[in-house]
């Protein structure tokens, strides 16, 4: 069982990478739907069975891998858009930083005091990787699309965290929890038709007239 | 009564939404307020119960906080009435029926004791106000739009991180892992230091962002300047003061555990951070919109400052988190009064304004003596309890620069606000929009609350406070 955890969390891993190195909206957006849906079913793989982990797994895949990418799909059919073209920074780099900082974070993962039975899991680093990750995409980006990508591995970054504390969230604290993220996210496919239509692009780096 | 509280914007939320006629609907809002306000108080002076469980539980800070909102509530959903009136071209319903889900996610923040709760209660009041920054469906207002959204989300998710770890301290440290307050203050001294410590860094920075410590405060010019101003008012008065809870629980958190300088430095370098800042910008501000903006800045920061001293500053910042929120209400609906007159926000385009609008610029006056924490108002008391409380408990360079920076504050707003108050009569077109009972009003209402603070405060809030201060600092509750 805990072979195909670990092996999950790499594909987990492998997935920030495909998010970080591709230059494709429609492919970003299935590989972090991937990744949310792998996140849905960890939970279970790790836990045994209780109706709470049957709840946030419908949830989850529900959420992250059926809504989401569907929003998400909808807005660039409708920019009539498919490329990152111009990010901040090139994709050779990011990878780059993206492969160090995935590194950086398996040593610092090491060094923290986790709980005995927590050491040496794969969770951690994976956490923090992804967490990163989804920084990297969020300040590297001009496209408002990818900056929602960013976002979203940055909340399966967390989730992944979490994963090593199910009890202490109630379900009710859960579910809330995924349904501010949805609302959030849809709210954001809303604003991002709203910028396509004023600015004929939803090219964050236009949003400049408002500045000291 | 909780359920009440909760309940009632909920209806009239549903009830606007569902009204067909632009012009009645804005009727629902200080309706609503007013039933609200009316069983806020009957709340606040009764005896609090906990809720089975502790998650839900009105302790002072939760009054004080009630308390605020839902007079900020009313006042601005008066106000709504005469501006939505005035502003027909737009449509409404989003607006009417998305302010009372704010209110009743505030109601919320104040009561609740779970931390996972509270959480999910400060993050719905960032999104239901994020299509109402919106109302003026132009390119400035979605870029604003934009910003905030994006900004307060990644901020929000890091204060979601910060919970995690606060978990798993307890989880370290093998007690029932849990994140309702009353264990967690109780139980603070077990907690692993290191996992705290943590927490405390990403709560920090989170609800930060939410509240607007420089460096995280970005998208608070922009947001504040585009929001219409009741919008603005509730933005800068309403949900500041609810990411503050969420900052403030944390605090207890830590307090409780024994708080090293750590905590209190972090907070005092932020809050100095976010003056400073405000300081700087306020200078040359063309906008008076935006500069109310960094005026919000200002504040989060003395209130950061306040909580990072600790002791005998945390009344004052209690005191300060209540008079901080209804004046940003008099200035946001003063200044919407002016921009609508004038069709103009540019510091150079309106002057004169007390000629023009004789009651809404005399109160963006009396609000900018306000703010700036002049005598006789509500704020020059806080600030003055925090100031001395600095200095008397060997933080004299605190103290001083906390008055450096007010006064630079003082002189860049005056430079902005006097001129558009009472220069000379500007050219500009007049568009027609007076001083109206309803939009002079509810302005006027929350400046004599915050005159009279500053001249005497009643006892049973004088005791919420003092209660209030025993909570923060590490007493069990």
């Amino acid at each position: 069982m805990t072979s195909l955890v670990d092996q999950l969390i790499v594909l987990v891993m492998l997935i920030n990478f495909a998010a970080l190195g591709s230059g494709r909206l429609a492919v970003a957006i299935r590989a972090v739907a991937l990744q949310g849906v792998i996140l849905g079913i960890l939970p279970v793989l790790i836990h045994s069975f209780s109706w709470h982990l049957v709840v946030i797994t419908g949830g989850l895949i529900l959420a992250k891998g059926i809504i989401i990418p569907w929003l998400l799909t909808g807005a660039i059919v409708r920019a009539r858009i498919s490329r990152e073209m111009e990010p901040y920074l090139g994709y050779v780099p990011t990878l780059l930083i993206g492969a160090i900082t995935t590194g950086l974070s398996f040593v610092f993962a090491a060094r923290l005091p986790l709980a005995p039975e927590h050491q040496g899991l794969l969770f951690v680093p994976a956490a923090i990787a992804t967490l990163l990750t989804g920084f990297i995409v969020l300040v590297t980006r001009r496209k408002a699309i990818s900056q929602v990508i960013g976002y979203l591995m940055l909340e399966n970054g967390i989730f992944l965290f979490g994963l090593l504390l199910t009890e202490a969230m109630p379900v009710m604290v859960e579910a809330g929890v995924l349904l501010d993220l949805i609302v959030g996210i849809f709210v954001m496919g809303i604003i991002i038709n709203q910028i396509s239509r004023e600015f004929s692009s939803i090219d964050t780096s236009r949003l400049t007239t408002l500045r000291d | 009564m909780v359920a009440g509280l909760l309940l009632i914007p909920l209806l009239g939320a549903l009830t606007a939404w569902f009204i067909p006629s632009d012009r009645g609907r804005p009727w629902t809002l200080p309706i609503t307020g007013a039933l609200h306000l009316a069983l806020t108080l009957e709340t606040v002076l009764s005896p609090a119960a906990p809720s089975p469980g502790g998650w839900l539980h009105l302790d002072a800070i939760g009054k004080l906080v009630l308390l605020s909102v839902s007079i900020l509530f009313f006042a601005s959903g008066l106000y709504a009435v005469e501006y939505l009136a005035y502003r027909r071209e737009r449509p409404n319903r989003l607006l009417c029926a998305m302010l009372p889900v704010c209110l009743s996610a505030m109601t919320l923040v104040a009561f609740a004791h779970h931390l996972g709760l509270l959480w999910v209660a400060i993050e719905t009041t960032t999104l239901t106000m994020t299509p109402l920054l919106y109302f003026n469906r132009n390119a400035r207002s979605i870029e604003a739009t934009w910003k905030y959204m994006l900004i307060c989300s990644v901020g929000i998710a890091l204060a979601l991180l910060g919970l995690l770890f606060l978990a798993y301290s307890t989880v370290v440290a093998r007690i029932e892992p849990t994140l309702l307050l009353e264990p967690l203050v109780a139980n603070a001294r077990l907690l692993s230091p290191a996992w705290l410590k943590a927490a405390f860094v990403f709560l920090l920075v989170g609800y930060g962002t939410k509240m607007g410590l420089a460096p995280l405060h970005t998208w608070k010019p922009d947001a504040y300047g585009e929001a219409p101003g009741l919008v603005g008012g509730l933005l800068a008065g309403g949900l500041v003061t609810c990411s503050f809870v969420g900052l403030l629980r944390a605090y207890q958190v830590c307090m409780a555990a024994n708080g090293t300088t750590f905590h209190r430095d972090a907070l005092v370098l932020m809050g100095l951070l976010s003056m400073a800042t405000a300081a700087v910008f306020m200078a040359r501000q063309a906008d008076f919109k935006r500069m109310l903006a960094y005026s919000s800045v200002e504040h989060v920061g003395i209130l950061a400052v306040a909580l990072g001293l600790g002791k005998g500053a945390l009344a004052g910042a209690l005191l300060h988190l209540v008079n901080n929120s209804l004046t940003k209400g008099v200035l946001f609906l003063a200044a919407a009064n002016i921009h609508r007159s004038y069709n103009s926000k540019r510091c150079e385009q309106v002057r004169g304004a007390l000629r023009r609008l004789p009651w809404s610029g005399g109160l963006f006056l009396a609000g900018f003596f306000a703010v700036t924490g002049s005598p006789p108002f509500g704020l020059f008391v806080s600030e003055f309890s925090i100031i001395s409380s600095a200095m008397t408990q060997g933080g004299e360079w605190i103290g001083g620069l906390i008055l450096f920076f007010l006064a630079a504050i003082f002189l860049g707003m005056a430079r902005t606000v006097l001129p558009v108050v009472m220069g000379e009569s500007s050219r500009i077109e007049h568009t027609g929009y007076r001083d109206r009972f309803l939009t002079v009003v509810p302005p006027l209402i929350l400046m004599g609350v915050v005159l009279m603070l500053g001249l005497w405060i009643p006892e049973p809030l004088s005791r919420l406070i003092t209660e209030g201060a025993a909570l923060l600092g590490g007493n069990v509750p």
